[in-house]
């Protein structure tokens, strides 16, 4: 980083971006990350149930084909670098926004890239559900949709927690690439004038600021799972 | 009634079939509590969930009632499930939801109304002697506490049969005892058949009325407990009942006969019967060993003695006429 960083004039401007657009920044990408998120868990929580129930042996199996294609259509997606990804989707993001750029219209990658995430973190917090509490649930004449939602879900809501928590401080990483693509928010701001403009002052300010939200989203994440957790004394 | 017909059950493995259960015939009469026991892998555990078809068997019926349990769809199944219910070796408590919420669970599925099944669940708390604990969560809980909140939960949708897997086999003896006791009074109560799994003679000893021993997946020996631990004919029926093992003494020594002696319910355990042969008939005899038990307050089980070979005849003549006595020789190459 060039030593002219702190110059009263780089200050002083950096300070006024910070005035007049940081707090919009701060907004955008909030509210991008937790919409990203909230979709991705609306598509990847079932997926992830699918995942763990439809194997063979599980509470719902499934034929086998059919599991096979959603390991592949997940594994498939999640190999994709995401900055790649944000521009292979440009005409489903038209269809969905009507544009492919801007703040909104980067929520569309954001989602495709993290579901299949989310679908695996799912899996993995269901397979770890003491298969003998199933068994039980089982005994008592539960459906595989009651072991599903009454059990499984509910068990796991601790590991959940603790992985949403995983989801959205990855989705805030990715939601700053989407600068690149016009997307709005602290990665706007930081590549703008960071990257573009060798305003390494204001880009600082911004990757201080992504590092803070990341820091505040863990926190209450880990939290919440702690708290939400009655297998703790 | 429960019925067991020619069941079987193999399971296929990367190794190769395995037969967890060959040709298992058994009747469980209703109001019974009926032990299951055997050595691990014996297919004690398989056995018990061929019952509510947690496992399917390969070939052979079961019937519950009037129920052939294989015959009945995914829907009637789950429905008949409510009444053959089952607690577990850990419990298998929801560990996320409170107690109270736990013996709700199975109503919650039944779909009874949650102000009914909050009032029935505390009441079952009552039964189980736990009461205080309606607002606690498992963790919180003693292995022996939680038990009690698993059958309470067992018995939320008035089943005719509870299955028990090892159901005390985490716990202290203390603690076993009092579950023991806890499953005994809710039999004679609400006239519950218990089906119990255990590979502990103590747990048979203590509550069942009839046993069925269990070795290599077939049932080697069944009917009345006394009558099986009194006089276990079975090579794993002398497995349990002589878990040391009771050929394992002195090699025969020369001009020796060796006499087995079973106590088949008899009075003599108070007798001084060895010594008393010796005052009476001059036969001196060496114990090589002995295992007795008590059930009901008469006592089983057996006495290895090796007398002089010219005195065997008398001794046989002398314990013959004794009651509750079974005396047989023992041939030295038998062993």
């Amino acid at each position: 980083m060039p030593g002219n960083m702190f110059t009263p004039e780089a200050v002083k401007e950096a300070l006024e971006i910070f005035k007049t657009q940081i707090p919009l920044a701060i907004w955008e990408t909030f509210y991008v990350t937790v919409l990203s998120t909230a979709f991705a868990i609306i598509l990847g929580l079932p997926l992830g149930v699918l995942l763990v129930v439809g194997e063979k042996g599980g509470v719902l199996p499934l034929p086998k084909g059919a599991m096979h294609a959603l390991n592949v259509i997940i594994n498939l997606l999640r190999s994709i670098p995401f900055l790649i990804l944000m521009i292979m989707v440009f005409p489903l993001t038209r269809v969905i926004v009507g544009t492919t750029v801007g703040t909104v219209a980067s929520i569309v990658p954001l989602v495709i890239a993290a579901f299949p995430f989310v679908a695996r973190l799912v899996e993995s917090s269901l397979r770890e559900v003491n298969p003998n509490i199933i068994e039980a649930a089982q005994s008592m004449g539960a459906s595989p949709l009651k072991i599903i939602c009454k059990v499984m879900i509910p068990e796991s809501i601790p590991s959940l927690i603790s992985n949403a928590t995983i989801a959205i401080t990855t989705i805030l990483g990715y939601s700053a690439m989407s600068g690149i693509i016009g997307g709005g928010g602290l990665g706007k701001i930081a590549i703008n004038y960071g990257y573009y403009r060798y305003k390494f002052l204001v880009m600082l300010i911004a990757v201080i600021l992504l590092i803070i939200m990341v820091q505040v989203f863990q926190s209450i994440g880990t939290k919440a799972a702690v708290k939400s957790d009655k297998r703790l004394k | 009634m429960i019925q067991l017909i020619d069941l079987n059950k193999t399971f296929k493995t990367a190794d190769g079939n395995v037969e967890a259960l060959k040709d298992i015939n058994l009747t469980i009469e209703d109001g019974d509590i009926f032990g299951i026991i055997g050595m691990s892998g014996a297919g004690k555990s398989t056995l018990v969930r061929c019952i509510n078809m947690l496992e399917r068997p390969s070939s052979g019926k079961v019937i519950v009632g009037s129920d052939d349990m294989a015959a009945l769809s995914p829907a009637e199944l789950r429905r008949k499930r409510r009444s053959i219910t089952m607690i577990f070796q850990q419990f298998n408590l929801l560990m996320q939801r409170n107690c109270l919420k736990n013996v709700c669970f199975p109503m919650e599925l039944e779909g009874i109304p949650k102000k009914e099944a909050r009032r029935k669940a505390a009441e079952l708390l009552e039964l189980v002697g736990l009461p205080d604990k309606a607002l606690s969560y498992p963790a919180q809980l003693s292995g022996g506490q939680q038990q009690r909140i698993a059958i309470a939960r067992a018995l939320a949708t008035n089943p005719e049969v509870l299955l028990c897997d090892e159901a005390t086999s985490a716990l202290d003896p203390n603690t076993t005892h009092s579950i023991l006791e806890l499953i005994k009074d809710i039999n004679k109560k609400l006239g519950i058949t218990v089906v119990v799994i255990t590979h502990q003679m103590s747990v048979v000893e203590d509550i069942c009325k009839n046993v069925a021993i269990l070795d290599e997946g077939r049932v080697v020996e069944s009917g009345k407990v006394a009558d099986i631990f009194g006089n276990p004919r079975s090579d794993a029926a002398k497995r349990l009942v002589f878990p040391d093992g009771e050929e394992t003494i002195l090699p025969p020594g020369e001009g020796e006969t060796r006499l087995k002696i079973l106590f088949n319910g008899s009075a003599t355990a108070d007798k001084p019967l060895i010594a008393s042969m010796a005052a009476t008939q001059g036969v001196m005899a060496k114990i090589l060993g002995a295992s007795t038990r008590s059930f009901n307050e008469q006592a089983f089980g057996e006495m290895l003695i090796s007398v002089p070979d010219d005195q065997a005849q008398t001794a046989l003549g002398y314990l013959r006429s004794e009651k509750g006595i079974i005396v047989e020789e023992v041939k030295n190459d038998a062993r």
